[in-house]
């Protein structure tokens, strides 16, 4: 632990102080690449579990994540630029952990863009779900990167075994990190439910659901 | 630290434009996102309850013929 001010740990003032907020708003940067990066994997998940099993609902929760993540790698890399500019003195540099990261940008873009190019549905799940399996092999290589290229970006901050962060930060940054999953799940089950609507609206209990006026 | 006045509390010890540059990208596709996510919603379950409606009057006119 770096404590370098001699604070009171309760004082909420001191958190509140840009000297202190500011190298927490940097280690947020992670934590919404993580996100990025785990929510590739569940969509990987479902992605593969629907091309093996040719399950409908698992395409569709495939698709509904794909436009949270992309925006998280969005902010991810927004948020690391405006952190990167005052402390390495760049907004961009071709590092490994920015680099890879802005790799998952564009296949989360990409695979958008195949769903949305192939009219038939089912195809569409299929081009996708392909995709997403090529695509994955990108999350251990930003996972790594840190390690396997010695290039600028530091490694990682926290881990099982403890932090390098002071306990005020590392309590804002578990915080937000929780409050952004919990974003992100809340908006994927939202899209799923409307993707569900779309593709299902002449199922017979959809109908129901509309005669009894329970859609929301 | 504490801030002395608004425009001190704006300034972020000099790192303003980074701070609430990212907090005003945070909040803009926060918002975005939602605001896209209901008016899909809403757009999908008008056209539901439409086409209930429209067979609804379809098997109507069928029975009575």
């Amino acid at each position: 632990m770096t404590t370098s001010t001699a604070a009171p740990r309760y004082n909420l003032y001191w958190f509140a102080s840009p000297q202190t907020f500011y190298p927490l708003a940097g280690k947020l940067v992670p934590w919404f690449a993580g996100l990025a990066v785990v929510l590739t994997l569940i969509g990987l998940f479902w992605a593969a579990i629907g091309l093996a099993f040719n399950t409908r609902l698992s395409s569709m929760m495939a698709t509904a994540i794909a436009p949270t993540g992309a925006l998280m790698t969005f902010l991810a890399l927004w948020t690391g630029a405006l952190w990167g500019r005052p402390t390495w003195g760049a907004y961009w540099v071709w590092d490994a952990r920015l680099t890879s990261e802005l790799i998952l940008l564009f296949l989360y873009l990409g695979f958008i863009a195949l769903q949305a190019a192939i009219d038939d549905r089912r195809r569409a799940d299929k081009a996708g779900a392909v995709l997403a399996i090529i695509g994955v092999i990108n999350v251990p290589i930003i996972y790594f990167s840190v390690k396997w290229w010695n290039t600028l970006h530091q490694g990682a901050s926290v881990s099982v075994k403890g932090s390098s962060m002071a306990t005020t930060m590392l309590w804002g940054m578990l915080i937000m990190a929780l409050a952004f999953w919990m974003y992100a799940i809340a908006a994927t089950l939202y899209r799923v439910r409307t993707i569900i609507l779309e593709r299902e609206r002449r199922a017979d209990w959809v109908r129901e659901l509309a005669a009894r006026e329970a859609i929301k | 630290m504490n801030w002395g006045s608004w425009d001190a509390f704006w300034a972020m010890g000099g790192y303003g434009l980074y701070v609430w540059g990212s907090y005003a990208m945070v909040a803009a596709v926060l918002a975005v996102e939602v605001w896209m996510l209901r008016s899909r919603q809403r757009a999908a379950a008008s056209e539901v309850v439409r086409q209930a409606a429209r067979s609804q009057a379809t098997e109507g006119a069928r029975s009575k013929a």
